[in-house]
């Protein structure tokens, strides 16, 4: 068949998901010629699973996405529909952003905001080849166009080799019936990437009238809502309410009678699931004694009457779902629009990437998203981001970007992920990260906006912005500090109100905010001389001066890191050479490459042991 | 990493019946082929791991002694590499001509504490199994080498481990409880944390506090013995050490200087020091001695005041009294195969352990001892429960509870769980440094640095 040269390009990033957007948009912003190939135009920033954007820790990536110049935390709170602050009492290093949102006004949003970006073009292809060229690859699409690229980055979710299951129904199959990628996973086997197939899931959706919310928790999003970008100003009201469900003796009944027919149970899946977001059945399954598991039942949209069923993932037939979905409350008469399903897909296996996301043995070759073993929209942006800003790099010849564990949870994510791999699809959480308290949701513009100007995705405008802010903080710190507040009966009484013991001489501000038991709130009518800021410095000033403590603590023992990390390993060494080495540490090193100690030492299999020999190894060879 | 072969004498240097030459390497067999020959003309490197074989040690010059030649084979040995061990007769010389064949033959001499280095390098041993093979080899008592040998087999990290564990558990509850808000975990409550971080303070205090009496069980207790002159107290000094190391005369002033020995008290090391008689003198010489003498009583850890039971107590006795009464000190009343003249209930109201002795014929001498044992707190002291056995791991640890006593303070002040978490995990990660489960950079140096020769 002839195939007609059809154009170059600096960067071509395939997939237009989450992580292929941030990638294209990050590359494009930073001068490059940038395609970005979609399966389906349609498709465009699809939410397949939940209509929600955020989470624990995934709040914090979406923070740090803005923080960078990324898209997703603007295009969120734009399409918001609720949200919540989770975890809120239980301390700054865990608070969590979470905002439904309008999953079509999303991916519409999206696809328009990569319509308008320059140096951009949005293709609906599917590349089905791809060949390594002395200058980089050259990528062939479905309808025989050939493209020459500089760089390629890999975005393609649950596309490659997609097949879905239902039951003993089982079909090749992108997500949300488009269809999959089923020839460019053997052009990547042949470029030599280590692939293997990792499985997830989705929940059903009901059709919102045959719901029964009577007699259903209530949940309402916080007031007022807190917007994800920092550049958001005001998000306006929360438009819709969640509402929370139980399981029963019932449902685990149907499960229990059905579960020779899920497709998992019955072997026929090969996929490795996420062990943390299980199908229901799964849940049963392993936790037989739980009476009840909740549920979520939140809508997808202002102009769709799909809910979905958060926690309530399945790939049993479909009539068995529909007999255990009628067993909850609420859901006696459900209608379902669309099954629950299973999903296995191909992805490459993440340690045979550089913490640029570029493969090592594949020069100008990136993967981002769940084609790395991740799961979740927030982890792929994330990739994208840094897969994006270091592909440009690469075509301009600048050096690679990393973000290093200390300062992110997007570093820490690229680093679990290069430096241990994925066994199954990788989440996020905050106890994935040793410096919780240093990397709180909240300060993301602080640790990462410098960042983000020097690397060139953020504007002057924002940057100004962000300066003035770290000013107002400051003052704002400093005031605290020199203001003394008088023993007064008025503030002796706000100090008894709130447990905490009176005072009889005059106090630091300082030293009143420092108690757990008293916020500025409390304060209010003492600290008259106040300032007229905005909430979140509030917010930071407060967590900075109560946890001041905890955060040198932090402090120091990123310092700690920062030594061995300081410590560089040569990036093309045999570590059979080294015969203090254990051989599994020397098979581990040799495939890891890891660029310093520190990345060394979080391997698995590579003991301290092993560390004490590379470091008296180093010095020997100074 | 150094992949030379090394070589030293691993027995005590001096006079012994036996010397062990060891010689740990890829070519520590290829060495002892060259100095090895044995009558059967097997080659070491031809002999199986964990054999031995009879022969004579050879060097330029021709045989240097009969030897038995142990051989075994990386990984099952000492440091985890092949090792030529060579038992020949002891002494200095014979050992030192061995070594310099073997060096001579191409081993390195060892650097110290270069094999238990390479064994900690290859894994054969952790961090604080490491250090308490230098205490194992420096010994002193009975006790001190139970105590070595139970950290060695691993009981202080049976116990850090333990402790270690508990954290985690909480912190594991603290991370689940987090990551996951919307799931039904149970809420976390104050005693779920609390309860477990009490046991592990407990632990961990008891483990301090048998740091003290561990180390005189381990190093000895500076023990000054003090009394006006003659009295008795260079008798009772040789009385403890069973030989004749201070110059005993009846001529008051005999000793000067300060006499050091180290003796074995029972279970306690006790590192000895006979001092000048306290007594005003106008001899310059003997000045000085007295100056010392009082100077060493203000550091000692244990004084042992000896008192003559056939003389009034006069105004030098009634101030060394004095100065007892504020120190850990024993009363010794020697000579009481004479008739009493002192006032034993004057020294009894000032101090309260009070020991009667007749240091010339040994009557008492084991209820010295048995005192002063229950003074250095090692009456109760179950070495094999494990005792921390150097400064390092006793910060570890004393870090380690530190972090946990913040917690538990930041608890009751009402801070957030996240908070109490970074203490936590804090005390973790001590705890994981002191059982080299944790790279530091620094920790490796600090241990290795005390390594002697040999082991």
């Amino acid at each position: 068949m002839n195939t007609y040269f059809a154009g170059e390009y600096d960067v071509a990033v395939i997939g237009a998901g989450h992580a292929g957007i941030e990638a294209a948009l990050a590359a494009a912003r930073l001068g490059c010629k940038t395609a970005v190939f979609t399966i389906n135009m349609d498709a465009v920033g699809n939410c397949p699973c939940n209509p929600s954007i955020g989470g624990t820790a995934k709040g914090h990536l979406v923070r740090e996405i803005d923080a960078l110049g990324g898209e997703m935390g603007k295009t969120a709170d734009k399409c918001f529909l609720q949200s919540r602050m989770l975890n809120r009492g239980k301390g700054p290093a865990v608070h969590s952003l979470r905002a439904q949102i309008d999953r079509r006004k999303y991916s519409d949003t999206m696809k328009h905001i990569l319509e308008l970006q320059s140096n951009l073009e949005l293709r609906q292809a599917e590349i089905t080849d791809i060949k390594r060229t002395e200058n980089g690859y050259e990528l062939t699409t479905r309808m025989l166009a050939v493209f020459s690229c500089k760089t390629v980055i890999i975005a393609t979710g649950t596309y490659l080799g997609g097949r879905i299951f239902v039951g003993e129904v089982s079909y090749e199959s992108g997500p949300d019936g488009i269809f999959p990628a089923t020839a460019l996973g053997k052009s990547l086997k042949d470029l030599g990437l280590p692939l293997r197939r990792f499985k997830t899931g989705t929940p059903a959706r009901m059709l919102r009238s045959s719901i029964d919310f009577s007699e259903l928790e209530v949940q309402k999003g916080d007031e007022p809502p807190c917007p994800f970008s920092y550049e958001t100003d005001d998000l306006g009201e929360n438009k819709v309410d969640c509402h929370i469900s139980w399981t029963n003796e019932k449902t685990k009944q149907v499960i229990l009678e059905n579960i020779h027919r899920s497709p998992l149970y019955a072997g026929k899946i090969e996929g490795v699931g996420p062990r943390y977001c299980p199908s229901f059945e799964d849940k049963i399954m392993r936790f037989r004694d739980k009476p009840r598991h909740q549920l979520f039942i939140e809508p997808c949209g202002l102009d769709t009457e799909e809910m979905y069923l958060q926690g309530m993932s399945s790939s049993l037939p479909e009539e068995v779902q529909l007999k255990f979905y009628r067993t909850i409350k609420g859901l006696e008469h459900c209608v379902m629009m669309r099954p629950a399903y299973a999903i296995e897909y191909d992805c490459v296996d993440p340690l045979a990437m550089l913490p640029t996301l570029e493969f090592k043995e594949l020069p100008g070759l990136f993967g981002a998203g769940q084609f790395n073993g991740s799961s979740g929209y927030e982890e792929a942006a994330a990739q994208g981001l840094i897969a994006g800003i270091n592909a440009a790099f690469k075509v301009q010849g600048k050096k690679p970007f990393v973000l290093t564990r200390d300062t992110s949870y997007i570093g820490t994510l690229i680093d679990d992920l290069v430096t241990k791999g994925a066994n199954e699809p990788y989440r996020m959480m905050t106890s994935r990260s040793e410096y919780r308290l240093v990397l709180r949701q909240d300060n993301a513009d602080e640790r990462l906006t410098p960042l983000g100007y020097e690397i060139g995705l953020i504007s002057e405008e924002r940057y100004k912005r962000f300066l003035e802010k770290q000013a107002l903080k400051k003052a704002e710190l400093k005031r605290l500090k020199a203001t003394v507040i008088s023993p007064t009966d008025e503030l002796n009484n706000i100090l008894v109100s709130r447990e905490t013991s009176p005072v009889t001489t005059g106090v630091r501000l300082i030293e009143l905010i420092r108690r757990p038991q008293l916020d500025y709130e409390a304060l209010s009518a003492v600290d008259r001389d106040r300032p007229k800021l905005d909430r979140n410095i509030f917010e930071q000033v407060e967590i900075e001066v109560k946890y001041e403590g905890y955060i040198q603590k932090q402090t120091k023992q990123v310092e700690q890191m920062q030594r061995l990390e300081a410590k560089l390993l040569p990036s093309n060494f045999d570590y059979t050479q080294i015969a203090g080495l254990r051989l599994e540490a020397q098979e581990k090193l040799n495939r890891i490459k890891p660029l310093n100690i520190g990345q060394a030492s979080r391997i698995s299999g590579v003991s301290p042991a092993d560390i004490s020999v590379l470091l008296i190894w180093l010095a020997q060879n100074k | 990493m150094n992949k030379s072969t090394v070589a030293a004498i691993s027995t005590a240097q001096g006079e012994g019946g036996i010397g062990v030459i060891r010689i740990s390497g890829d070519k520590a067999l290829e060495i002892a082929d060259k100095i090895f020959i044995s009558p059967s003309n097997k080659k070491p490197s031809q002999m199986k791991g964990y054999t031995a074989a009879f022969g004579r040690v050879v060097d330029d010059e021709g045989a240097v002694d009969e030897a038995v030649l142990l051989v075994f084979r990386a990984p099952h040995s000492y440091t985890g590499e092949d090792v030529a061990e060579l038992s020949c007769h002891g002494g200095i010389y014979l050992t030192k001509r061995v070594l310099r064949a073997a060096l001579q033959a191409g081993a390195s001499p060892a650097e110290p504490g270069e094999f238990t280095k390479r064994a900690f390098l290859n894994g054969k041993i952790d961090l604080t199994e490491a250090e308490s093979v230098i205490d194992l080899i420096t010994a002193k008592s009975k006790s001190a080498a139970r105590a070595a040998l139970c950290v060695k087999e691993g009981a202080v990290r049976k116990k850090i481990n333990l402790v270690k564990e508990n954290l985690l558990t909480v912190t594991a509850h603290l991370s689940a409880w987090a990551d996951y808000p919307e799931e039904d975990i149970a809420e976390v409550t104050d005693d779920m944390i609390f309860e477990p971080c009490s046991k592990a303070k407990a632990v961990l205090e008891n483990l301090l506090s048998t740091y003290d009496s561990g180390q005189a069980v381990k190093r000895g207790i500076d023990t000054v013995i003090a009394g006006k002159p003659n009295v008795g107290k260079s008798t009772l000094m040789n009385l403890l050490s069973g030989c004749e190391k201070s110059i005993v005369t009846d001529i008051p002033g005999t000793t000067r200087d300060i006499v050091e020995e180290t003796v074995l008290a029972g279970d306690v090391i006790l590192r000895l020091s006979d001092t000048a008689g306290l007594r005003d003198t106008q001899d310059a010489v003997e000045k000085i001695g007295v100056d010392k003498a009082k100077k060493r009583l203000e550091q000692c850890s244990l004084l042992l005041a000896v008192f003559d039971n056939s003389r009034e107590l006069d105004e030098e006795d009634k101030k060394l009294i004095k100065t007892a009464s504020d120190l850990p000190c024993i009363a010794v009343i020697n000579k009481t195969d004479l008739p009493n003249s002192a006032d034993i209930s004057y020294i009894s109201d000032n101090i309260s352990n009070i020991v009667y002795i007749s240091a010339s014929n040994g009557d008492g001498r084991n209820e010295l001892i048995s005192a002063i044992e229950k003074l250095a707190g090692t009456t109760g002291l179950n070495p094999s429960e494990g005792i921390l056995s150097n400064e390092r791991q006793r910060l570890a640890v004393s870090n380690a509870l530190g972090s946990i006593t913040e917690a538990l303070s930041a608890l009751s002040s009402g801070m957030t769980y996240d908070a109490v978490t970074v203490s936590l995990e804090d005390a973790i990660s001590e705890l994981m440094e002191l059982t080299g489960e944790k790279t530091s950079d620094e920790v490796i140096d600090r241990v290795f640095h005390n390594f002697c020769v040999g082991k």
